[in-house]
């Protein structure tokens, strides 16, 4: 019965297509209305807003263009080549990078780690969690402007804590060997309450029976929650770094108020890149190809990751 | 039945598209030309300005109806190529001449003006500084009314300079420059506030320093083609260099946008700013200081961009922006009088006193009353020679890429040679 009932049935068991015909065309016959009303909006829609647009940017990417009049100057890959021998297009490589690394080495674990506190039920803990969740709500825009001014080293907070300790205050977002650090601090600071929401979602559909046996068994703190409870999280933990990395790809809104991605073009990542260079410069043929090789990455990474880590989920 | 029915429909349809049609005869007769008037002015009084001016022109042609639209600065040159080519393209926008003026013509639709300047025996243009006009035009067509110029020159605090036993008047090249530079930050003054974040405050300097070394005939052969690697642009870049190893600027400059560039000046954190020529009036120094009151005029003084030894600039070549009103091809006929009246004596004199601006118009700088604004175009009224910013002049891209460098020169993060290599590679690719 199940696999009448769902759409792949048809191609996945061949051999019982003909003894289904019958009552597989009495159904379609029940669906058709629903197809041909439901479909074409969402397929129109979808055609128009993602599949042309992207079309006509890996189209233009061969053209060297400004945006103005229509592109006509053909020039092959020559705006993939410039784009490879960009240092600020190698500088965003390796911080989007740096951004996936950071999500799953610090701030997956301490959301999780946040997570199982404000779950236990002691006083407060409803308070944390929503003072954990604040920064998440605030927008982009808004935590870049406000981190500005807290790294400010002339009336910012840091520089007032520096000179609290007869330091000179440093000016982290105008070197570019630290630059970069002050703005992951930033991206922590920011998105694990996120990440910490999905772990407190996880933790409560755990099943609290498993948890007891465990108890039960004379397993410690931590063995529970190695044993059991992380295990148990799996799905949750790899859909937490699947958000991570994507949203690595998307970093914009943030950097832009706070470092607009420099000094030197040190905190570009691939979306501030393709719009300091692309965008900016008028440069509309070059900033297509930087938006082809990001949907490039985009797919790769999130069909692959999809493939492998989250097969089962 | 149903043919009926369809014909019936078809009835009611035709009466209702003559209905349409007779309601649109109507409303044409009483039809309001609109001019859509896109601006970047966030500032509501100087915008008030424009729309006194806008009210006057409507009270004395009552078809004409004038709308203001504002975007942000970045946004607006973003946004602008696609606007630009949609239905909803604006009457009038802003520019800043250059590569960027000539990208729009070759789009066809913003429209040559010419022919209105030079109605009635050139009623318009005469009104006008030629130059202006010259500035804003594209193989010997005018697209955009001229409508402000602007000069950048080095402004400094009096009392720092005092401090440090530094006379501002002895400075005429860039070597005195240089020494004053070392004076000051051996009195334990920081020299300059510079704007590194912003990448095109920095601009100023390689392009003043090129047009110093390779004078107008090097500048304008290197913009024909020859392109930016001659030995005077690897001299000027060794010029920025120097001044950079004497790590001139505030703590952090690499990170300062123009607005805080211009408050470590206004606040008297820094001795010396290469900026506008509104940079003294006491409106931008309340704009721009922490404390809301900035540094009093008397105590702000203003000097030409020195001499390099065996340039072969002249003081007197000027280096600064040109601003003008381009009209749309969808633009109502009634814009170029309505961009006329703007630029007309009285306006332009209201503007120049109302909005610190430098006016284009003959005569209009009667309305410039401020006494260092005033000073900046006695300067400019001598002029040999109006560079407008390399950023506009050499298009957006070859433009982004001179403010990188320089900011990469002064920095000591990229050599003359290979900052020069950069340019000329963007350059190449534009020719």
């Amino acid at each position: 019965m199940s696999q009448i009932t769902t759409a792949s049935g048809v191609s996945a068991r061949p051999t019982s297509f003909l003894g289904l015909t019958t009552r597989r065309r009495a159904q379609m016959r029940g669906k058709w209305p629903v197809l041909v009303l439901f479909l074409p909006p969402a397929l129109l829609l979808f055609t128009v807003f993602v599949i042309l647009p992207m079309g006509e940017a890996a189209w233009y990417s061969f053209f060297n263009w400004n945006g103005y009049g229509l592109p006509e100057q053909w020039i092959g890959w020559k705006n993939y080549e410039l784009v490879f021998k960009q240092s600020a297009f190698r500088n965003a490589l390796v911080n989007n990078g740096l951004i996936i690394l950071i999500s799953i080495c610090i701030q997956v674990p301490l959301a999780m780690w946040l997570a199982t506190m404000v779950t236990k039920s002691i006083k407060g803990a409803t308070f944390f969690r929503l003072i954990f969740f604040l920064p998440y709500v605030l927008a982009d825009v808004a935590a870049g402007l406000i981190w500005r001014f807290v790294y400010d080293g002339e009336f910012g907070l840091v520089a007032n804590i520096a000179r609290t300790f007869g330091q000179t205050p440093p000016f982290w977002l105008a070197d570019k060997q630290v630059a970069f650090y002050a703005v992951l601090a930033v991206i922590v600071w920011k998105y694990f309450g996120f990440h910490m929401m999905l772990f407190i979602a996880g933790l409560q559909s755990l099943d609290k029976s498993v948890l007891e046996a465990a108890d039960i068994d004379g397993a410690t703190g931590w063995q529970k929650f190695y044993r059991v409870t992380l295990p148990l999280l799996g799905s949750t933990v790899r859909l937490s770094i699947f958000f991570a990395v994507v949203g690595s790809l998307q970093l914009f809104d943030m950097i832009m108020p706070l470092t607009g991605g420099g000094p030197s073009n040190s905190t570009q990542t691939l979306v501030t890149f393709l719009f300091s260079f692309g965008v900016m410069r008028m440069q509309v043929g070059f900033g297509s190809a930087v938006g082809v090789i990001l949907f490039i990455i985009c797919v790769t990474l999130a069909f692959s990751y999809k493939r492998v880590f989250m097969k089962n989920d | 039945m149903k043919l009926h029915f369809g014909r019936a429909t078809r009835r009611s349809f035709m009466v209702a598209l003559g209905a349409i049609a007779l309601t649109a005869g109507v409303t044409a007769a009483y039809a309001e030309s609109t001019i859509k008037w896109m601006h970047l002015e966030a500032n509501p009084d100087r915008l008030k300005t424009w729309q006194d001016i806008a009210a006057a022109y409507e009270a004395s042609h009552p078809d004409v109806k004038i709308e203001f639209q504002f975007l942000e600065n970045e946004a607006f040159k973003a946004k602008l190529p696609t606007l630009l080519q949609s239905n909803d393209a604006p009457s009038i926008f802003y520019t800043w001449g250059g590569g960027v003026l000539k990208a729009q013509t070759e789009t066809g639709k913003i429209r040559d003006i010419t022919a209105a300047m030079d109605a009635d025996g050139g009623a318009w243009r005469n009104t006008i500084s030629p130059a202006a006009v010259d500035g804003l035009s594209v193989d010997g067509k005018v697209y955009a009314a001229p409508t402000q110029s602007g000069l950048v020159s080095f402004f400094y605090n009096k009392a720092l300079f005092e401090k440090a036993g530094v006379d501002a008047t002895t400075i005429k090249t860039w070597a005195d420059f240089l020494a004053a530079v070392t004076k000051i930050k051996a009195a334990g003054i920081t020299p300059i506030a510079g704007g590194g974040g912003d990448k095109w405050p920095l601009h100023f300097y390689w392009s003043y320093l090129a047009m110093r070394e390779a004078g107008k005939a090097g500048f304008d052969a290197a913009k024909g083609g020859e392109g930016f690697q001659g030995e005077a642009f690897v001299k000027a870049s060794q010029d920025l260099a120097d001044l950079g190893k004497l790590e001139p600027f505030q703590d952090g400059y690499l990170g300062a946008n123009w607005n805080d560039t211009q408050a470590v000046f206004g606040d008297g954190r820094a001795a010396i700013l290469l900026a506008f020529e509104n940079t003294a009036t006491p409106q931008n120094q309340a704009n721009v200081a922490t404390d809301g009151k900035g540094q009093p005029p008397e105590n702000l003084g203003r000097f030409a961009f020195p001499l390099v030894d065996g340039g072969a600039g002249v003081i007197t070549d000027d280096f600064g922006g040109l601003n003008g009103w381009v009209v749309t091809t969808n633009a109502p006929p009634e814009t170029e009088d309505f961009l006329k009246f703007l630029t007309s004596e009285a306006n332009e004199a209201t503007m120049a006193e109302k909005n610190n601006i430098l006016p284009t118009t003959l005569g209009a700088d009667s309305g410039v009353k401020d006494p260092s604004m005033a000073d900046s175009a006695g300067q400019m009224a001598k002029a040999t020679w109006h560079q407008n910013y390399l950023d506009q002049d050499l298009g957006p891209n070859v433009g982004r890429v001179v403010n990188d460098m320089s900011v990469g020169i002064v920095s000591g993060e990229v050599t003359p040679e290979d900052a020069l290599q950069q340019i000329q590679d963007a350059f190449s690719l534009e020719q």
